[in-house]
């Protein structure tokens, strides 16, 4: 689970610089794109290191799914009889709780993101425009309901990197001393609060006609 | 007070059981929660109805027999108190009250509220010691231990063993009781040794058992009666990989 | 002769017809003559061995998982032996050693303040008020220093210094810092290092725990001790286990008085019906009353719970001087209140023995200057040490205490004066047992709290935890050996014996099951308890105790006839087991009153009203009652077995603490 989510995060980091660049312009945004398919060539045909990068990516999905599924299969397991009260949650947190619905929620984003950029499926410009058009034509006004999703989805992954990133470094034995422990929880909030607002900045900034 | 109790009765390992409602009258605040079942079994007693069963010995918070979910949380929602030092104070008239036995599948219910903790003895006979047969020990004042450490180890030596970290985890795990021995021990001079094989041994055992796995939520040591720190979690996993990686 | 003489001038003094017979006198045979520094080391040595071979071949059964019966079967274990330990509760790791709280006292001198061996002993016979027996109490003291370092190894965390070393305090009736704690947890880490010494050995395959499984009955064949009959709780099926010697490790019997600090579950069972099959009980009346308990809040009081005592270094007791003053405790002036330990005991002052700390209470309650609910009740005041030290030093020392209080009362100590009461909290009287821990039935040994040993009249605080690891890690592992050595010529257990302690069991569980009446056990017991509170608690007058001997047998006629257990035996059923219980502490109570109304002088925990001086304090009476009472069971009622105390070391004296 720790592992898989660490190259998980570290991805997410990329992918937000990356998006970032559409702050430089259509030029920029779109040649970043293209050395993502072209990086290694000549030595390498097109695409090589991109498909291995997402083909490492998918692994690491599922792997964390499946983690994530077997750890809620043995705590069924080892619970089999349930509470007849409410279990009130006693710890502080809401992050936490979010974990397995929001890790759904992100699943379901994910598939409807790459419709959208990726493969143009769902996108109104289709899949032969640039990048930075399907970009800019995914996130206009009056597909306000496309950036709400976004934006709920990337709340979503903020609190599920919150808590899975601090949960991380538990799980390494990371966070034994209090001050390490204090550091590292405050380390996993920022890290998540900054990759959602970098996140966020290009949807809302396009939204409101910023980017044009 | 008036108060609604409803109560899990299971009259035996192989019975299904199910929740009973009971009407408990004239409760008086300064009451402990198990006095105040006292009172209600021996009323049940002279009507001729089988009494609640609950485990309890001390009555004073520190030998971890008690233990039920109240209200949906382990030991009830008082922090740092166990079953039998919570008091009927913290309760008003017309309340009604859920009362559970521990849920875990390495838990298994005897009868009623009480339930078979056993998983946990043999969690300590996996490696929950420093091997030093009577007599063969050296004077105490050989090896100084820094008080910082001594302080450390003894906070996670408080455990009492009452096994509310597995009821109030979502996922049954037993992490923070093995992880406070783990650490108890491991943070002292004297149970340098064996740390590594101890750490090793103590959470296989946990996994045979049949708890959950551990994804850090934090309810156990929210409800732990003796506020068992979560850093020792983290030393547990710290102790662990580095046995597990030799 | 001399002992015959005065035996006689007894019987003539205090006339109890009908109530016992006096027989002949018991003597201890094993302690050695000699130096008293030498008496261990040549008893070790004269003990014979038992060739390692052979160890795995005897079985020991230890009943009861505290310090003393846990950290004996552990030993036990060590050594070899195949060791089968009994507890009721769910966990060895329960047993009530773990509530104690104070301290564990050991002559390691750290501080260099004056302490060693021969001063603990002083301190410990001296607190016994001269009714316990120097060679045993030598041994204890000796033996104390090795007990810390067993417990230091197994990673006890005891408080330590700065500097890394062991921190000490004192304690109730000392004025060396000899107590080493681990805050106020003492009894439960000492507790979980031989819980987990003792599963270590589990997992070595030397030990078999059983636990819910509480001993009913012991099985005597040829003489001696074979094994025992217990009920599995769980399952009710009632099982026998044989072996080559027994060891009861039950605990004390305080509970008797319904209302104690022990834990609900603590009973007489075991060590009572040992006595009824031939173990000489010593000294019954010897009841400690711990001054620091929390008041009791009402009817529906199940338990009584101790602060540790601890709280006298720095709290300071008192009661208005007026009587029926009932303004708020910080309404009363200085100049307006009592401080009455420091005022009776200069010298001493809040830190005197327990039993005059509990008697001085109740002194001033009974005057009617008792605070709190029924007037039952001082104040712990902390007011003086929050202003001296500060109130982070106090919570740094006492914060958990504090906490346990606030739980249970709802009252913040910090900003209240506390409330304390006296308690009943430990019983020194239990199954005699000689030098070597054998009880007069041989292969039954008996260890801690369950044995009368080594604390006399009054035990001194934190020498619990030592006498219990004292005990188990150290005496019985090496003089059941002696013993053990002789196992070839035991042979088999009579199937007769054994077929008639489980009938013994049957027709009471049956008995119990079948009266059906309208009364409960816990009713019983309460009244009991009060019975016993009442006429044999702090203050015991001739009067009073023959009031309880004519009530005791009356209540116990009616619980055999009207009490109602529910359910049945099949399974787990704790009105039965609790019924099982009450059933004996009515036998024992009654042993107990007879026993405090022999002894017609006040020593330690025993005060009895018509024996005291001008100050009102205990008086003794050495020429009398210089014996420990020895009671063997009979049909006919209790026989009386004294055994005289010579003192060679420690000079009778008068204690005093003013």
């Amino acid at each position: 689970m720790a592992v898989t989510g660490a190259v998980l995060v570290l991805f997410l980091i990329t992918h937000m610089l990356g998006n970032l660049k559409i702050f430089l312009g259509a030029d920029s945004f779109n040649h970043y794109a293209e050395w993502l398919r072209t990086v290694g060539s000549p030595a390498l045909p097109n695409r090589t290191i991109l498909t291995i990068t997402e083909i490492v990516l998918a692994l690491c999905v599922v792997l964390h799914m499946w983690a994530a599924v077997s750890l809620a299969r043995r705590a069924a397991k080892a619970r089999p009889v349930k509470y007849a009260a409410k279990r009130k949650s006693q710890a502080k947190g809401y992050a936490t709780h979010t974990m397995r619905y929001g890790g759904v929620i992100i699943l379901l984003f994910v598939i409807w993101h790459l419709l959208d950029m990726t493969f143009g499926t769902v996108n109104p410009k289709g899949g032969d425009a640039t990048p930075f058009d399907r970009m800019i034509a995914g996130f206009q006004p009056e597909r306000w309901w496309v950036t709400v999703f976004y934006l709920v989805a990337m709340v979503m992954i903020g609190l599920h990197l919150r808590h899975g990133l601090w949960s991380a470094f538990q799980s390494l034995g990371l966070t034994r001393r209090p001050r390490s422990r204090g550091a590292l929880q405050t380390g996993a909030a920022a890290v998540s609060a900054v990759l959602v607002l970098g996140f966020v900045a290009a949807p809302i900034c396009i939204m409101i006609g910023v980017v044009k | 007070m008036n108060l609604t109790l409803k109560i899990w009765r299971q009259n035996g390992s192989s019975d299904k059981g199910r929740m009973v409602t009971y009407r408990v009258e004239d409760v008086s605040p300064d009451m402990s929660f198990l006095e105040m079942l006292d009172v209600l079994n021996e009323r049940l007693i002279l009507e001729g109805d089988d009494p609640v069963a609950f485990d309890h010995d001390c009555r004073e918070g520190i030998c971890g027999m008690c233990g039920m979910v109240i209200n949906g949380v382990a030991h009830g929602e008082q922090k740092l108190t166990t079953t039998c030092q919570l008091h009927m104070r913290h309760f008003k008239d017309g309340d009604v009250v859920t009362i559970e036995p521990w849920r875990s599948a390495a838990f298994p219910v005897i009868k009623d509220l009480v339930v078979n903790r056993s998983a946990f003895d043999r969690i300590i006979q996996a490696g929950g010691f420093i091997s030093v047969p009577a007599g063969s020990a050296p004077e105490a004042h050989s090896v100084p231990v820094p008080k910082a450490d001594a302080d450390a180890a003894f906070d996670a030596a408080t455990c009492i063993g009452c096994g509310a970290c597995v009821a109030a985890c979502p996922n049954g795990s037993a992490s923070l009781f093995t992880a406070a021995k783990i650490t108890h021990l491991g943070l002292l001079p004297q149970g340098q040794p064996e740390r590594e094989s101890r750490a090793r041994a103590m959470v296989e055992q946990m996994d045979a058992e049949g708890f959950g796995g551990c994804t850090n939520t934090g309810e156990c040591t929210a409800v732990c009666p003796k506020g068992i720190p979560f850093d020792t979690i983290a030393q547990m996993n710290a102790d662990y990989i580095k046995a597990a990686s030799k | 002769m001399k002992f015959r003489r005065r035996a006689q001038q007894q019987e003539e003094r205090v006339s109890l017809p009908g109530m016992y017979r006096v027989g002949e006198p018991i003597r201890d045979t094993k302690a050695p003559e000699g130096p008293i520094e030498d008496r261990w080391d040549t008893r070790r040595f004269q003990a014979k061995l038992v060739n390692p071979v052979n160890k795995r071949k005897l079985t020991v059964i230890v009943v009861g998982t505290g310090l003393a019966g846990g950290s004996a079967a552990a030993t036990l274990g060590e050594l070899g032996y195949k060791v089968k330990s009994f507890c009721y509760q769910d966990s060895p790791r329960r047993a009530h050693s773990i509530a104690a709280q104070g301290g564990i006292n050991a002559a390691k001198n750290y501080r260099g303040d004056g302490d060693s061996i021969y001063r603990l002993f002083y301190d410990t016979v001296k607190g016994g008020d001269y009714r316990a027996r120097e060679s045993n109490v030598y041994r204890l003291a000796q033996v104390s220093v090795n007990i810390i370092d067993q417990a230091v190894a197994q990673g006890v965390p005891f408080a330590r210094e700065y500097g890394g070393l062991l921190d000490t305090r004192s304690f109730g009736g000392t004025q060396v810092s000899r107590t080493f704690y681990a805050r106020g947890q003492t009894g439960q880490q000492l507790l979980l290092g031989a819980y987990q010494a003792l599963e270590r050995q589990v997992a070595a395959g030397n030990v078999e725990v059983h636990t819910r499984h509480e001993m009913l009955e012991l099985i005597v064949s040829g003489g001696r001790a074979r094994g025992i009959v217990v009920r599995d709780m769980v399952t009710g099926e009632i099982e026998t286990h044989l072996a080559d010697a027994v060891v009861l490790a039950s605990g004390g019997y305080g509970n008797v008085f319904f209302l104690s600090t022990n834990a609900k579950g603590c009973n007489t069972t075991a060590i009572w019906r040992a006595h009824k099959k031939g173990a000489y009980f010593g000294n019954p009346c010897y009841t400690q009353i711990h001054p620091t308990c929390i008041p009791q809040s009402g009817d529906h009081q199940s338990k009584l719970t101790l602060m540790s005592e601890s709280l006298r270094n720095d709290g300071r007791v008192w009661v208005p001087k007026r009587k029926g003053d009932n303004r708020a405790p910080g309404a009363i002036p200085e100049d307006e209140r009592d401080y009455y330990l420091e005022r009776i005991y200069p010298a001493f002052g809040n830190l005197v023995p327990r039993d005059i700390a509990s008697r001085a209470a109740k002194n001033v309650c009974d005057e009617g200057r008792g605070v709190g609910p029924g007037g039952l009740g001082v104040y712990l005041d902390f007011a003086d040490a929050i202003s001296r030290m500060g109130r982070d030093a106090v919570e740094k020392k006492y914060g958990n205490l504090f906490e346990m209080y606030e739980r249970i009362t709802g009252e913040n100590p910090y900003e209240v004066p506390m409330r304390i009461y006296p308690a009943v909290h430990y019983t020194m009287g239990g199954l005699w047992v000689d030098y070597d821990l054998q009880s007069t039935i041989p292969g039954l040994f008996v260890v801690g709290e369950a044995n009368f040993s080594d604390h006399g009249a009054n035990r001194l605080g934190a020498s619990a935890l030592m006498q219990g690891l004292a005990d188990g890690y150290f005496v019985l592992p090496t003089t059941i050996g002696d013993y053990l050595a002789g196992a070839g010529s035991f042979g088999p257990v009579e199937e007769g014996d054994v077929a008639e302690a489980r009938k013994a069991v049957q027709d009471k569980i049956d008995k119990l099951l079948s009266v059906n009446g309208d009364r409960t056990a816990d009713s019983y017991h309460r009244e009991l308890g009060r019975i016993m509170w009442d006429y044999c608690g702090m203050e015991r007058t001739e009067e009073s105790l023959r009031k309880a001997l004519e009530r005791i047998p009356e209540l116990r006629e009616e619980f055999w006839n009207n009490v109602k257990v529910p359910g049945d035996a099949e399974g787990l059923n704790q009105a039965l087991e609790r019924a099982g219980r009450v059933a004996d502490f009515f036998e024992l109570a009654e042993l107990m009153c007879i026993d405090a109304l022999h002894r017609t002088e006040s020593c330690g925990g025993h005060f009895r009203a018509e024996s005291q001086d001008a100050d009102g304090e205990a008086l003794r009476d050495d020429e009398n009652f210089a014996y420990v009472a020895a009671w063997e069971w009979t049909p006919d009622g209790p026989v009386l077995h004294k055994e005289e105390l010579d003192y060679e070391y420690v000079k009778m004296t008068q204690r005093s603490y003013k």
